[in-house]
């Protein structure tokens, strides 16, 4: 049942990256081109992802537990560190150069195929990187 | 849009509506954050702990799935990557760097942190936001955009 309920909300976030443009490269970078002809389509795919997730938060602490799994596994939300501040400027840069983020890009497997295969195979040597230099 | 024509407003908030209750199902349903670098991390045997290995990796799995699914229902779905070879390679290892440092992506952080009100979300995408814009200021300041 978890494992179904995994690949529903898997499939439903994919399809709403395709719907909503994100899939597509050159969309993502033209939002982060400010001086370039911009695009702010980004924008309102954050704002209507944030809605539903503002609804879930406010609803969770009347649930004892999730509606199909034992307990919660959240992270936690306030220890600011190196870590956190060195990780995101460098996802930045990379999200800056490829007009990919991780969802995207293995969406977009089934749309174009080789370029991102390419770039998943770079990301996950990337994460295969970290953990073999900075483990925790 | 005026002055925007290639901005599809509409179409970006009905995606974002059809992600942010996929990330809602996540949350309320199984208890875990819809943080797409974590799960394929953890789907790919990158990370320990995180979420069961088949529960990461059919929500991966489904991302695909349902971009094929959309592109099946319109016909074509827009998927234009950059030519060079290099600069996917590149963003890529740096994506995967950094999203594991920094624990979390556009997603976890952003999607499911913002609407928390987290502050190390708050933190981590005004960084990689930020990080995003100067990079392609720079790239077309070098001349590296049309």
């Amino acid at each position: 049942m978890r494992n179904a309920v995994a690949l529903a909300a898997g499939t439903l976030f994919g399809a709403g990256l395709a719907v909503s443009g994100m899939t597509d490269p050159q969309r993502v970078r033209a939002f982060l081109d400010l001086a370039g002809d911009w695009d702010p389509t980004l924008a309102f795919v954050m704002a209507g992802a944030i809605l539903p997730m503002a609804l879930a938060w406010a609803v969770r602490p009347r649930l004892a537990a999730p509606l199909v799994a034992p307990a919660w596994h959240l992270p936690e939300t306030r220890r600011l560190d190196r870590r956190l501040v060195a990780g995101a400027l460098i996802f930045g840069v990379g999200w800056g150069l490829a007009g990919l983020c991780p969802g995207p890009a293995v969406a977009a497997l089934a749309l174009a195929p080789a370029p991102a295969a390419l770039f998943v195979a770079a990301m996950l040597a990337g994460m295969a990187a970290h953990r073999l230099l900075l483990p925790r | 849009m005026p002055g925007l024509p290639d901005a599809v407003p509409p179409a970006g908030f009905a995606g974002g509506l059809m992600i942010g209750v996929a990330a809602a199902v996540m949350l309320l349903g199984l208890g875990r954050i819809a943080g797409v670098s974590g799960l394929v991390a953890r789907a790919a045997g990158l990370a320990e702990g995180g979420a069961p290995r088949a529960l990461a990796g059919l929500f991966v799995l489904g991302l695909p799935l349902g971009a094929a699914l959309v592109a099946l229902l319109q016909g074509q779905v827009a998927s234009r990557f950059p030519d060079s070879l290099p600069l996917l390679v590149t963003g890529g290892l740096l994506v995967g760097f950094g999203t594991r440092l920094g624990s979390g992506c556009t997603s976890g952080h952003g999607v499911c942190g913002l609407s928390r009100l987290s502050p190390r979300s708050l933190v981590a995408t005004a960084l990689f936001m930020g990080a995003g814009f100067l990079t392609v200021f720079l790239m077309r300041a070098m001349g590296m955009l049309p």
